[in-house]
Protein backbone atom coordinates (compact mmCIF):
# COMPACT_ATOMS: atom_id res chain seq x y z
CA UNK A 1 0.00 0.00 0.00
CA UNK A 2 1.55 3.31 -1.06
CA UNK A 3 0.40 6.84 -0.29
CA UNK A 4 -3.24 7.11 0.74
CA UNK A 5 -5.28 7.21 -2.48
CA UNK A 6 -8.37 8.41 -0.63
CA UNK A 7 -9.18 12.06 -0.29
CA UNK A 8 -9.98 13.30 3.19
CA UNK A 9 -13.70 13.87 3.45
CA UNK A 10 -14.25 17.55 2.77
CA UNK A 11 -16.07 19.78 5.26
CA UNK A 12 -19.68 18.75 5.62
CA UNK A 13 -22.61 21.07 5.29
CA UNK A 14 -24.67 21.22 8.44
CA UNK A 15 -27.71 18.91 8.38
CA UNK A 16 -31.21 20.33 8.35
CA UNK A 17 -34.31 19.42 10.35
CA UNK A 18 -37.31 19.99 8.09
CA UNK A 19 -40.96 19.13 7.67
CA UNK A 20 -40.97 16.77 4.72
CA UNK A 21 -43.65 14.88 2.88
CA UNK A 22 -44.04 11.35 1.61
CA UNK A 23 -44.51 11.78 -2.13
CA UNK A 24 -44.55 8.24 -3.41
CA UNK A 25 -44.08 4.66 -2.31
CA UNK A 26 -43.34 1.68 -4.50
CA UNK A 27 -42.89 -1.91 -3.47
CA UNK A 28 -39.94 -3.71 -5.05
CA UNK A 29 -39.43 -7.29 -3.83
CA UNK A 30 -39.15 -7.24 -0.04
CA UNK A 31 -38.48 -3.49 0.09
CA UNK A 32 -40.42 -0.27 -0.23
CA UNK A 33 -38.82 2.58 -2.14
CA UNK A 34 -40.13 5.80 -0.60
CA UNK A 35 -39.72 9.19 -2.24
CA UNK A 36 -39.65 12.15 0.15
CA UNK A 37 -39.74 15.88 -0.23
CA UNK A 38 -37.32 17.35 2.32
CA UNK A 39 -36.52 20.94 1.35
CA UNK A 40 -32.79 21.64 1.28
CA UNK A 41 -31.73 18.11 2.13
CA UNK A 42 -31.15 16.72 -1.39
CA UNK A 43 -28.82 19.59 -2.29
CA UNK A 44 -26.53 18.63 0.61
CA UNK A 45 -26.45 14.92 -0.13
CA UNK A 46 -23.23 12.98 -0.56
CA UNK A 47 -23.17 9.18 -0.98
CA UNK A 48 -23.00 7.44 2.40
CA UNK A 49 -25.05 10.05 4.25
CA UNK A 50 -28.46 9.23 5.64
CA UNK A 51 -31.68 10.76 6.92
CA UNK A 52 -33.45 10.31 10.26
CA UNK A 53 -37.23 10.20 10.34
CA UNK A 54 -39.64 10.58 13.24
CA UNK A 55 -42.16 7.80 13.72
CA UNK A 56 -44.99 9.73 15.35
CA UNK A 57 -44.75 11.55 18.67
CA UNK A 58 -44.65 8.70 21.19
CA UNK A 59 -41.85 6.75 19.52
CA UNK A 60 -38.88 8.82 20.62
CA UNK A 61 -36.03 7.10 18.78
CA UNK A 62 -35.44 8.25 15.22
CA UNK A 63 -35.29 5.79 12.33
CA UNK A 64 -32.30 6.12 10.01
CA UNK A 65 -32.28 5.33 6.30
CA UNK A 66 -29.57 5.53 3.66
CA UNK A 67 -30.24 8.05 0.96
CA UNK A 68 -30.54 5.92 -2.17
CA UNK A 69 -31.21 8.52 -4.82
CA UNK A 70 -31.63 12.22 -5.27
CA UNK A 71 -33.80 13.14 -8.21
CA UNK A 72 -36.16 15.88 -9.29
CA UNK A 73 -39.89 15.21 -9.12
CA UNK A 74 -42.41 17.48 -10.80
CA UNK A 75 -43.50 20.36 -8.58
CA UNK A 76 -41.17 19.44 -5.72
CA UNK A 77 -37.71 20.05 -7.10
CA UNK A 78 -35.11 17.63 -5.82
CA UNK A 79 -36.40 14.74 -3.73
CA UNK A 80 -34.72 11.89 -1.91
CA UNK A 81 -35.42 8.21 -2.16
CA UNK A 82 -34.91 5.74 0.68
CA UNK A 83 -35.24 1.96 0.78
CA UNK A 84 -37.22 0.53 3.69
CA UNK A 85 -37.71 -3.08 4.69
CA UNK A 86 -40.83 -3.31 6.88
CA UNK A 87 -39.51 -5.43 9.74
CA UNK A 88 -40.13 -3.39 12.91
CA UNK A 89 -42.68 -1.03 14.45
CA UNK A 90 -41.21 2.06 12.78
CA UNK A 91 -40.54 0.61 9.35
CA UNK A 92 -44.01 -0.97 9.17
CA UNK A 93 -45.60 2.33 10.19
CA UNK A 94 -43.63 4.19 7.53
CA UNK A 95 -44.39 1.79 4.73
CA UNK A 96 -48.08 1.88 5.59
CA UNK A 97 -48.42 5.66 5.33
CA UNK A 98 -50.52 7.21 2.57
CA UNK A 99 -48.71 9.54 0.19
CA UNK A 100 -49.02 13.16 1.20
CA UNK A 101 -48.24 12.40 4.87
CA UNK A 102 -45.98 14.96 6.56
CA UNK A 103 -42.80 13.66 8.17
CA UNK A 104 -40.04 15.24 10.23
CA UNK A 105 -36.81 14.64 8.33
CA UNK A 106 -33.28 15.37 9.57
CA UNK A 107 -30.37 15.14 7.19
CA UNK A 108 -28.19 14.53 5.45
CA UNK A 109 -26.44 13.05 8.47
CA UNK A 110 -23.08 11.38 8.95
CA UNK A 111 -19.74 11.18 7.24
CA UNK A 112 -19.94 10.27 3.57
CA UNK A 113 -17.77 7.81 1.63
CA UNK A 114 -14.35 9.29 0.88
CA UNK A 115 -13.54 9.32 -2.83
CA UNK A 116 -10.24 8.36 -4.44
CA UNK A 117 -8.09 11.21 -5.73
CA UNK A 118 -7.25 9.33 -8.89
CA UNK A 119 -9.10 7.17 -11.39
CA UNK A 120 -8.57 3.76 -9.79
CA UNK A 121 -10.38 0.44 -9.74
CA UNK A 122 -13.13 0.37 -7.11
CA UNK A 123 -15.24 -2.53 -5.90
CA UNK A 124 -18.58 -1.74 -4.22
CA UNK A 125 -20.18 -4.40 -2.05
CA UNK A 126 -23.79 -3.93 -0.98
CA UNK A 127 -25.97 -6.26 1.00
CA UNK A 128 -29.77 -6.16 0.83
CA UNK A 129 -31.26 -2.64 1.38
CA UNK A 130 -27.91 -1.39 2.70
CA UNK A 131 -26.68 -1.41 -0.90
CA UNK A 132 -28.76 1.77 -1.34
CA UNK A 133 -25.95 4.35 -0.95
CA UNK A 134 -23.65 2.48 -3.35
CA UNK A 135 -25.61 3.38 -6.48
CA UNK A 136 -25.09 7.15 -6.20
CA UNK A 137 -21.53 6.39 -5.10
CA UNK A 138 -20.94 4.40 -8.30
CA UNK A 139 -22.13 7.40 -10.29
CA UNK A 140 -19.67 9.76 -8.56
CA UNK A 141 -16.82 7.31 -9.01
CA UNK A 142 -17.54 6.87 -12.70
CA UNK A 143 -17.58 10.65 -13.13
CA UNK A 144 -14.02 10.59 -11.77
CA UNK A 145 -13.03 7.98 -14.32
CA UNK A 146 -12.85 5.14 -11.81
CA UNK A 147 -13.49 1.58 -12.91
CA UNK A 148 -16.48 0.43 -10.87
CA UNK A 149 -17.43 -3.17 -10.10
CA UNK A 150 -20.20 -4.27 -7.76
CA UNK A 151 -21.14 -7.19 -5.60
CA UNK A 152 -24.84 -7.25 -4.81
CA UNK A 153 -25.75 -9.69 -2.04
CA UNK A 154 -28.79 -10.82 -0.10
CA UNK A 155 -30.59 -13.77 1.39
CA UNK A 156 -32.69 -14.27 -1.78
CA UNK A 157 -33.77 -12.50 -4.94
CA UNK A 158 -36.52 -10.52 -3.18
CA UNK A 159 -33.92 -9.02 -0.81
CA UNK A 160 -31.62 -7.67 -3.52
CA UNK A 161 -31.64 -4.10 -4.66
CA UNK A 162 -32.07 -3.86 -8.42
CA UNK A 163 -29.42 -5.94 -10.16
CA UNK A 164 -30.49 -4.23 -13.38
CA UNK A 165 -29.59 -0.87 -11.93
CA UNK A 166 -26.29 -2.34 -10.72
CA UNK A 167 -25.49 -3.45 -14.27
CA UNK A 168 -26.07 0.10 -15.48
CA UNK A 169 -23.87 1.51 -12.70
CA UNK A 170 -20.96 -0.89 -12.85
CA UNK A 171 -18.62 -2.47 -15.34
CA UNK A 172 -19.15 -5.89 -13.81
CA UNK A 173 -21.69 -7.13 -11.31
CA UNK A 174 -21.45 -10.21 -9.13
CA UNK A 175 -24.74 -11.34 -7.64
CA UNK A 176 -24.68 -13.62 -4.62
CA UNK A 177 -27.62 -14.99 -2.62
CA UNK A 178 -27.72 -17.23 0.41
CA UNK A 179 -30.28 -19.55 -1.15
CA UNK A 180 -28.89 -19.39 -4.69
CA UNK A 181 -32.22 -18.10 -6.05
CA UNK A 182 -30.25 -15.80 -8.33
CA UNK A 183 -26.54 -15.48 -9.03
CA UNK A 184 -24.00 -17.46 -7.05
CA UNK A 185 -25.05 -19.28 -3.92
CA UNK A 186 -23.15 -18.09 -0.86
CA UNK A 187 -22.18 -15.00 1.08
CA UNK A 188 -20.16 -11.82 0.61
CA UNK A 189 -17.25 -13.50 2.40
CA UNK A 190 -17.26 -16.30 -0.19
CA UNK A 191 -16.81 -14.06 -3.22
CA UNK A 192 -15.17 -10.82 -2.12
CA UNK A 193 -11.54 -12.04 -2.26
CA UNK A 194 -11.85 -13.32 -5.84
CA UNK A 195 -13.53 -10.14 -7.05
CA UNK A 196 -10.89 -7.89 -5.49
CA UNK A 197 -8.13 -9.92 -7.17
CA UNK A 198 -9.89 -10.02 -10.53
CA UNK A 199 -10.60 -6.28 -10.54
CA UNK A 200 -7.21 -5.34 -9.04
CA UNK A 201 -9.16 -3.13 -6.66
CA UNK A 202 -7.45 -0.12 -5.09
CA UNK A 203 -10.46 0.98 -3.03
CA UNK A 204 -13.26 -1.17 -1.65
CA UNK A 205 -16.60 0.20 -0.44
CA UNK A 206 -18.96 -1.89 1.68
CA UNK A 207 -22.45 -1.48 3.14
CA UNK A 208 -24.24 -4.32 4.89
CA UNK A 209 -24.20 -6.49 7.99
CA UNK A 210 -21.30 -6.33 10.41
CA UNK A 211 -20.14 -9.85 9.52
CA UNK A 212 -20.06 -9.04 5.80
CA UNK A 213 -18.27 -5.74 6.39
CA UNK A 214 -15.73 -7.56 8.54
CA UNK A 215 -15.10 -9.93 5.62
CA UNK A 216 -14.83 -6.97 3.23
CA UNK A 217 -12.32 -5.17 5.45
CA UNK A 218 -10.26 -8.33 5.89
CA UNK A 219 -10.22 -9.09 2.15
CA UNK A 220 -9.21 -5.49 1.38
CA UNK A 221 -6.40 -5.67 3.89
CA UNK A 222 -5.15 -8.95 2.45
CA UNK A 223 -5.31 -7.55 -1.06
CA UNK A 224 -3.60 -4.28 -0.11
CA UNK A 225 -6.65 -2.13 -0.92
CA UNK A 226 -8.23 0.69 1.11
CA UNK A 227 -11.66 -0.02 2.50
CA UNK A 228 -14.54 2.24 3.41
CA UNK A 229 -17.30 0.52 5.35
CA UNK A 230 -20.73 1.95 6.12
CA UNK A 231 -21.85 0.56 9.47
CA UNK A 232 -25.49 0.32 10.36
CA UNK A 233 -26.32 0.40 14.07
CA UNK A 234 -29.61 1.01 15.82
CA UNK A 235 -29.62 4.76 16.46
CA UNK A 236 -31.55 6.81 18.98
CA UNK A 237 -31.01 10.45 18.06
CA UNK A 238 -29.01 9.86 14.85
CA UNK A 239 -27.53 13.34 15.24
CA UNK A 240 -24.57 12.77 17.58
CA UNK A 241 -26.28 14.06 20.72
CA UNK A 242 -26.95 10.93 22.76
CA UNK A 243 -23.77 8.82 22.48
CA UNK A 244 -25.90 5.69 22.22
CA UNK A 245 -24.43 4.16 19.05
CA UNK A 246 -20.85 3.39 20.01
CA UNK A 247 -18.61 1.75 17.42
CA UNK A 248 -15.26 0.37 18.66
CA UNK A 249 -12.46 1.79 16.55
CA UNK A 250 -8.74 2.38 16.66
CA UNK A 251 -7.83 6.06 16.52
CA UNK A 252 -5.15 7.61 14.32
CA UNK A 253 -2.90 7.47 17.38
CA UNK A 254 -3.42 3.70 17.53
CA UNK A 255 -5.42 3.94 20.76
CA UNK A 256 -8.76 2.10 21.06
CA UNK A 257 -11.76 4.40 21.20
CA UNK A 258 -15.52 4.34 20.95
CA UNK A 259 -16.81 6.44 18.07
CA UNK A 260 -20.41 7.34 17.31
CA UNK A 261 -21.87 5.48 14.33
CA UNK A 262 -24.09 8.44 13.46
CA UNK A 263 -21.75 11.41 13.78
CA UNK A 264 -18.23 9.98 13.49
CA UNK A 265 -19.48 7.43 10.92
CA UNK A 266 -21.46 5.81 9.51
CA UNK A 267 -18.57 5.34 7.08
CA UNK A 268 -15.36 4.17 8.75
CA UNK A 269 -12.08 2.99 7.32
CA UNK A 270 -12.33 -0.79 7.47
CA UNK A 271 -8.88 -1.14 9.02
CA UNK A 272 -9.86 1.18 11.88
CA UNK A 273 -12.85 -0.80 13.15
CA UNK A 274 -12.43 -3.39 15.91
CA UNK A 275 -14.84 -5.74 14.16
CA UNK A 276 -14.99 -8.46 16.81
CA UNK A 277 -16.32 -5.94 19.32
CA UNK A 278 -18.96 -4.17 17.22
CA UNK A 279 -22.38 -4.30 18.88
CA UNK A 280 -21.00 -5.50 22.22
CA UNK B 1 -43.07 43.72 17.58
CA UNK B 2 -39.51 43.00 18.51
CA UNK B 3 -38.95 40.09 20.83
CA UNK B 4 -36.87 41.54 23.62
CA UNK B 5 -34.77 38.91 25.35
CA UNK B 6 -36.48 38.27 28.65
CA UNK B 7 -33.56 37.61 30.91
CA UNK B 8 -33.95 35.49 33.99
CA UNK B 9 -31.87 35.19 37.11
CA UNK B 10 -30.67 31.74 38.12
CA UNK B 11 -28.17 31.14 40.90
CA UNK B 12 -26.97 34.72 40.57
CA UNK B 13 -26.48 34.40 36.81
CA UNK B 14 -28.36 36.51 34.31
CA UNK B 15 -29.48 34.23 31.46
CA UNK B 16 -31.13 35.19 28.16
CA UNK B 17 -34.07 32.92 28.86
CA UNK B 18 -35.32 30.02 30.95
CA UNK B 19 -34.49 27.18 28.51
CA UNK B 20 -31.36 25.13 29.16
CA UNK B 21 -30.22 21.86 27.65
CA UNK B 22 -30.12 18.81 29.92
CA UNK B 23 -26.82 17.07 30.55
CA UNK B 24 -26.03 14.27 28.13
CA UNK B 25 -28.55 15.33 25.50
CA UNK B 26 -26.67 18.04 23.63
CA UNK B 27 -23.61 16.10 22.49
CA UNK B 28 -20.49 18.25 22.66
CA UNK B 29 -22.54 21.26 21.59
CA UNK B 30 -21.18 21.18 18.04
CA UNK B 31 -23.82 18.71 16.90
CA UNK B 32 -26.63 20.73 18.48
CA UNK B 33 -25.39 24.05 17.07
CA UNK B 34 -26.36 22.84 13.58
CA UNK B 35 -30.02 23.23 14.59
CA UNK B 36 -30.02 26.52 16.50
CA UNK B 37 -27.61 29.08 17.92
CA UNK B 38 -26.40 28.06 21.37
CA UNK B 39 -26.29 31.68 22.56
CA UNK B 40 -30.08 31.84 22.25
CA UNK B 41 -30.42 29.28 25.04
CA UNK B 42 -30.31 30.17 28.72
CA UNK B 43 -27.33 27.87 29.03
CA UNK B 44 -25.74 24.82 27.49
CA UNK B 45 -25.34 22.09 30.10
CA UNK B 46 -22.57 19.68 29.11
CA UNK B 47 -22.75 15.92 29.36
CA UNK B 48 -21.43 14.80 32.75
CA UNK B 49 -17.66 15.20 32.77
CA UNK B 50 -15.48 13.03 35.01
CA UNK B 51 -11.85 13.38 36.11
CA UNK B 52 -10.68 10.62 33.76
CA UNK B 53 -12.12 9.68 30.39
CA UNK B 54 -14.98 7.18 30.47
CA UNK B 55 -15.55 5.08 27.34
CA UNK B 56 -19.17 4.32 28.22
CA UNK B 57 -21.00 1.04 28.59
CA UNK B 58 -21.83 -1.92 26.34
CA UNK B 59 -24.52 -2.09 23.67
CA UNK B 60 -27.40 -1.69 23.61
CA UNK B 61 -27.12 1.58 25.47
CA UNK B 62 -30.50 3.13 24.68
CA UNK B 63 -33.84 1.55 23.86
CA UNK B 64 -37.24 2.97 23.10
CA UNK B 65 -40.14 2.38 25.47
CA UNK B 66 -43.65 3.90 25.21
CA UNK B 67 -43.20 7.70 25.40
CA UNK B 68 -39.73 7.21 26.82
CA UNK B 69 -36.18 6.02 26.43
CA UNK B 70 -34.40 3.55 28.71
CA UNK B 71 -30.71 4.22 28.77
CA UNK B 72 -27.49 2.98 30.32
CA UNK B 73 -24.81 4.87 28.44
CA UNK B 74 -22.24 4.62 31.24
CA UNK B 75 -21.63 8.39 31.10
CA UNK B 76 -19.15 8.44 28.19
CA UNK B 77 -16.97 11.56 28.18
CA UNK B 78 -13.37 12.51 27.34
CA UNK B 79 -12.36 13.48 30.90
CA UNK B 80 -11.87 16.96 32.32
CA UNK B 81 -8.50 17.77 30.68
CA UNK B 82 -9.66 16.98 27.18
CA UNK B 83 -12.97 18.77 27.83
CA UNK B 84 -11.22 21.94 28.98
CA UNK B 85 -8.76 21.83 26.09
CA UNK B 86 -11.13 21.17 23.19
CA UNK B 87 -14.82 21.38 24.03
CA UNK B 88 -15.13 24.31 26.44
CA UNK B 89 -13.24 26.86 24.29
CA UNK B 90 -15.44 26.06 21.30
CA UNK B 91 -18.64 26.46 23.35
CA UNK B 92 -17.47 29.82 24.70
CA UNK B 93 -16.58 30.93 21.18
CA UNK B 94 -20.22 30.36 20.22
CA UNK B 95 -21.27 32.74 22.96
CA UNK B 96 -22.92 29.93 24.92
CA UNK B 97 -23.40 30.15 28.67
CA UNK B 98 -21.74 26.95 29.81
CA UNK B 99 -22.85 24.93 32.80
CA UNK B 100 -20.49 21.99 33.29
CA UNK B 101 -22.15 18.86 34.59
CA UNK B 102 -19.78 16.75 36.65
CA UNK B 103 -19.79 13.24 38.02
CA UNK B 104 -17.15 11.52 40.15
CA UNK B 105 -16.27 8.27 41.85
CA UNK B 106 -15.34 9.80 45.20
CA UNK B 107 -15.51 13.00 47.21
CA UNK B 108 -11.81 13.55 46.46
CA UNK B 109 -12.54 13.41 42.74
CA UNK B 110 -15.40 15.89 43.16
CA UNK B 111 -13.04 18.29 44.91
CA UNK B 112 -10.41 17.86 42.20
CA UNK B 113 -12.96 18.52 39.45
CA UNK B 114 -14.05 21.67 41.30
CA UNK B 115 -10.46 22.92 41.55
CA UNK B 116 -9.84 22.38 37.82
CA UNK B 117 -13.12 23.99 36.80
CA UNK B 118 -12.60 26.87 39.21
CA UNK B 119 -9.45 27.79 37.29
CA UNK B 120 -11.09 27.46 33.85
CA UNK B 121 -12.15 30.81 32.43
CA UNK B 122 -15.65 31.15 31.10
CA UNK B 123 -17.55 28.50 33.06
CA UNK B 124 -20.87 29.93 34.30
CA UNK B 125 -21.82 27.25 36.81
CA UNK B 126 -21.23 23.66 37.87
CA UNK B 127 -24.03 21.12 37.91
CA UNK B 128 -23.37 18.18 40.19
CA UNK B 129 -25.00 15.06 38.78
CA UNK B 130 -26.49 13.45 41.88
CA UNK B 131 -28.97 11.34 40.02
CA UNK B 132 -27.16 9.08 37.58
CA UNK B 133 -29.70 6.26 37.32
CA UNK B 134 -27.11 3.56 36.67
CA UNK B 135 -24.63 4.76 39.28
CA UNK B 136 -24.45 1.34 40.89
CA UNK B 137 -22.73 -0.15 37.85
CA UNK B 138 -20.81 2.79 36.50
CA UNK B 139 -18.45 3.38 39.44
CA UNK B 140 -20.04 6.70 40.36
CA UNK B 141 -20.10 8.00 43.93
CA UNK B 142 -23.26 6.62 45.49
CA UNK B 143 -25.63 9.45 46.38
CA UNK B 144 -28.82 7.60 47.11
CA UNK B 145 -28.91 8.98 50.64
CA UNK B 146 -29.44 12.73 51.03
CA UNK B 147 -26.37 13.14 53.26
CA UNK B 148 -24.22 11.57 50.53
CA UNK B 149 -25.62 14.06 48.06
CA UNK B 150 -24.84 16.89 50.46
CA UNK B 151 -21.29 15.53 50.86
CA UNK B 152 -20.70 15.70 47.13
CA UNK B 153 -22.09 19.24 46.91
CA UNK B 154 -20.00 20.54 49.80
CA UNK B 155 -16.86 18.88 48.37
CA UNK B 156 -17.44 20.82 45.16
CA UNK B 157 -18.59 24.05 46.77
CA UNK B 158 -15.62 24.23 49.15
CA UNK B 159 -13.10 24.19 46.32
CA UNK B 160 -14.79 26.60 43.96
CA UNK B 161 -14.04 30.32 43.79
CA UNK B 162 -16.78 32.51 45.21
CA UNK B 163 -19.30 33.52 42.60
CA UNK B 164 -19.18 30.24 40.68
CA UNK B 165 -22.54 28.71 41.56
CA UNK B 166 -23.30 25.04 42.11
CA UNK B 167 -26.48 23.46 40.82
CA UNK B 168 -27.45 20.09 42.26
CA UNK B 169 -29.32 17.77 39.92
CA UNK B 170 -31.69 15.50 41.81
CA UNK B 171 -33.66 12.43 40.84
CA UNK B 172 -37.43 12.92 40.54
CA UNK B 173 -38.13 10.63 43.49
CA UNK B 174 -41.19 12.19 45.06
CA UNK B 175 -40.56 10.54 48.45
CA UNK B 176 -36.99 11.80 48.89
CA UNK B 177 -36.70 14.88 46.74
CA UNK B 178 -37.64 17.48 49.36
CA UNK B 179 -35.26 16.09 51.95
CA UNK B 180 -32.46 15.85 49.37
CA UNK B 181 -33.12 19.35 48.08
CA UNK B 182 -32.96 20.76 51.62
CA UNK B 183 -29.66 19.06 52.42
CA UNK B 184 -27.91 20.04 49.17
CA UNK B 185 -29.04 23.66 49.52
CA UNK B 186 -27.69 23.65 53.09
CA UNK B 187 -24.44 22.22 51.72
CA UNK B 188 -23.96 25.18 49.41
CA UNK B 189 -25.97 24.54 46.25
CA UNK B 190 -27.41 27.74 44.78
CA UNK B 191 -30.28 25.96 43.04
CA UNK B 192 -31.67 22.50 42.55
CA UNK B 193 -32.38 20.87 39.21
CA UNK B 194 -35.36 18.62 39.86
CA UNK B 195 -35.77 15.78 37.42
CA UNK B 196 -33.42 13.35 35.80
CA UNK B 197 -33.96 9.83 34.60
CA UNK B 198 -35.82 7.53 36.97
CA UNK B 199 -34.07 4.31 37.97
CA UNK B 200 -35.24 1.59 35.59
CA UNK B 201 -33.88 -1.50 33.86
CA UNK B 202 -33.14 -2.53 30.30
CA UNK B 203 -34.91 -5.68 29.08
CA UNK B 204 -31.77 -7.70 29.89
CA UNK B 205 -31.97 -6.51 33.50
CA UNK B 206 -29.08 -4.05 33.45
CA UNK B 207 -29.67 -0.96 35.63
CA UNK B 208 -30.72 1.98 33.48
CA UNK B 209 -32.64 5.23 33.54
CA UNK B 210 -36.07 6.06 32.15
CA UNK B 211 -36.48 9.49 30.53
CA UNK B 212 -38.91 11.29 28.31
CA UNK B 213 -42.56 12.31 28.40
CA UNK B 214 -43.33 9.12 30.37
CA UNK B 215 -41.71 10.67 33.49
CA UNK B 216 -42.95 14.24 33.01
CA UNK B 217 -45.91 14.14 35.41
CA UNK B 218 -43.66 12.65 38.11
CA UNK B 219 -41.06 15.36 37.63
CA UNK B 220 -43.69 18.06 37.74
CA UNK B 221 -45.01 16.64 41.02
CA UNK B 222 -41.47 16.73 42.44
CA UNK B 223 -41.13 20.39 41.45
CA UNK B 224 -44.37 21.25 43.23
CA UNK B 225 -43.30 19.33 46.34
CA UNK B 226 -39.98 21.19 46.54
CA UNK B 227 -41.64 24.53 45.88
CA UNK B 228 -44.22 23.95 48.64
CA UNK B 229 -41.66 22.77 51.19
CA UNK B 230 -38.86 25.20 50.26
CA UNK B 231 -40.51 28.32 48.83
CA UNK B 232 -37.21 30.23 48.71
CA UNK B 233 -35.33 27.55 46.75
CA UNK B 234 -34.53 28.19 43.11
CA UNK B 235 -35.73 25.22 41.07
CA UNK B 236 -34.87 24.20 37.53
CA UNK B 237 -37.46 21.76 36.21
CA UNK B 238 -36.56 18.85 33.98
CA UNK B 239 -38.06 15.58 32.85
CA UNK B 240 -39.80 14.90 29.56
CA UNK B 241 -40.38 18.54 28.63
CA UNK B 242 -41.08 18.45 24.88
CA UNK B 243 -43.08 21.57 24.08
CA UNK B 244 -43.49 25.18 25.13
CA UNK B 245 -46.70 24.19 26.95
CA UNK B 246 -44.81 21.58 28.96
CA UNK B 247 -42.22 24.21 29.87
CA UNK B 248 -44.96 26.67 30.86
CA UNK B 249 -46.46 24.14 33.27
CA UNK B 250 -43.09 23.72 35.02
CA UNK B 251 -42.58 27.49 35.18
CA UNK B 252 -46.11 27.94 36.52
CA UNK B 253 -45.34 25.30 39.18
CA UNK B 254 -42.51 27.43 40.47
CA UNK B 255 -39.46 26.55 38.38
CA UNK B 256 -37.33 29.53 37.30
CA UNK B 257 -35.94 27.61 34.34
CA UNK B 258 -36.30 24.29 32.54
CA UNK B 259 -33.98 21.77 30.94
CA UNK B 260 -34.70 20.05 27.65
CA UNK B 261 -33.20 16.58 27.32
CA UNK B 262 -34.87 13.61 25.68
CA UNK B 263 -36.88 15.91 23.41
CA UNK B 264 -33.61 16.93 21.73
CA UNK B 265 -32.97 13.33 20.79
CA UNK B 266 -36.33 13.17 19.03
CA UNK B 267 -36.15 16.65 17.52
CA UNK B 268 -32.82 18.49 17.68
CA UNK B 269 -34.58 21.82 17.16
CA UNK B 270 -36.86 21.42 20.21
CA UNK B 271 -34.85 23.48 22.72
CA UNK B 272 -34.38 26.35 20.26
CA UNK B 273 -38.06 26.27 19.35
CA UNK B 274 -39.27 26.20 22.97
CA UNK B 275 -36.87 29.04 23.84
CA UNK B 276 -38.24 31.11 20.94
CA UNK B 277 -41.86 30.48 21.95
CA UNK B 278 -41.21 31.41 25.58
CA UNK B 279 -39.43 34.58 24.42
CA UNK B 280 -42.65 35.61 22.68
CA UNK B 281 -44.59 34.99 25.94
CA UNK B 282 -42.12 37.17 27.80
CA UNK B 283 -42.43 39.95 25.22
CA UNK B 284 -46.22 39.88 25.57
CA UNK B 285 -45.92 40.10 29.36
CA UNK B 286 -43.58 43.02 28.88
CA UNK B 287 -46.11 44.80 26.65
CA UNK B 288 -48.87 44.23 29.18
CA UNK B 289 -46.71 45.69 31.91
CA UNK B 290 -46.02 48.73 29.74
CA UNK B 291 -49.72 49.26 29.00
Amino acid sequence: MTAAPIAQAAGRLAPLHVRGELLAGRRVGAFHHLTLAAPGVPERFRPGTFVALSVGETHLARRAFWIHQVKPMGGHGATIQIVVEPVGVGTRWLTGLPTGTGLDVTGPLGRAFALPKEAVSCVLIGEEYAAAPLFPLAERLRERGCRVSMIVAGRDEAHLLSTLEAKRSARSVTVVTRDGSIGQKGSVADVVGDVLRREEAAVVYGAGTVSSLHAVAAAAEEHGAWSQTAIEQPLTCATGLCHGCAVPVVGEDGAPRLARACADGPVFRGDRVRWDEVGK
Amino acid sequence: MSVAPATIELAGLRLVGPVLTAAGCGGTGRELAAYGDLDRLGAFVTRSISLNARPGGPQPRILETPSGLVHATGLPNPGIDQFLATELPWLLQQGARVVVSIVAGSLGEYAELARRLGRAPGVSAIEVNLSSPDATVSGVFDVREPFHAAGAVSAVHRDLPRGLPVLAKLRPDVLRVVETARTVLDAGASAVVVGNALPAALPDGRPAGLSGPAVRPLSLRCVTEVRDALPDAQIVGAGGISSADDARSFLAAGAVAVQIGTALLHDPTSAARIAAELAVDAAHDHERMDA
